[in-house]
């Protein structure tokens, strides 16, 4: 039962990974591509937790820690770039 | 039985997930786009790891989840307001629906300061400056 219900999560993970996608390349503004950049890092996370339940290595935890990490200092580092240097839309 | 349990929590999990990215694609701008993502998408990836800490059902690795869970309820917040406060101050456009924008009267993009809105009120206690703008 949990293989099918695992297909199934990762089904709906890469339809959110190709929502995000698509909101990345459309995105009008930068602060919208940061977002979508943000929730495409929470999803691949998701997808690390899936597939470390899938294949039974708990060591996986790490990697998904280490991607939570950098893409909150990436979006900390995008937004002071946004607002020191970014373009202004004015 | 704990097989259930990890089921429910994984769906549950990719469910918020799918919404986040529903609501980033369809909502009309930035601030409604984070509004989808940063609660649902933190909410999903907490629900995911909850269902491998219960899964592996060992202390280390449900403490090593816990402190993850623990970790993204610490930064989402942090990283949407910091995001949210650079989108608005590069002055993206709002919806043409929005309703409330209350730091458009208060906040003057040129000087960067924002004012409380009491300063010509007779209830202030401290007598107010005169919004000194000749040197600007």
């Amino acid at each position: 039962m949990l293989d099918v219900v695992i297909n199934i999560v990762y089904f709906m993970l890469s339809l959110a990974l190709l929502f995000a996608f698509i909101r990345l390349t459309l995105g009008p503004s930068l602060p919208d591509r940061v977002v979508a950049l943000e929730l495409i890092a929470s999803v691949v996370v998701g997808y690390v937790g899936v597939h470390a339940i899938d294949t039974g290595v708990s060591s996986l935890l790490d990697v998904a820690i280490v991607i939570a990490l950098t893409a909150f200092l990436a979006a900390i580092g995008f937004a002071r770039f946004v607002e020191r240097g970014g373009l202004k839309n004015e | 039985m704990s097989e259930i349990f990890v089921s429910i929590l994984l769906l549950a999990g990719a469910s918020f997930m799918i919404l986040a990215a529903v609501g980033i694609l369809r909502l009309p701008d930035l601030p409604t786009r984070m509004h989808a993502s940063t609660k649902a998408g933190a909410m999903g990836a907490m629900l995911i790891m909850g269902a491998v800490a219960l899964h592996f059902s060992d202390s280390a690795v449900s403490a090593r989840a816990i402190a993850f869970i623990v970790f993204i309820l610490m930064t989402a917040p942090i990283a949407a307001h910091v995001i949210g406060r650079a989108g608005y101050f590069t002055g993206i456009e709002l919806w043409e629906g929005t309703v409330k924008d209350e730091l458009r009267e208060r906040y003057d993009p040129d000087t960067h300061k924002l004012n409380s809105g009491l300063e010509a009120s007779p209830e202030s206690m401290i007598p107010p400056k005169a919004p000194d703008r000749s040197d600007q």
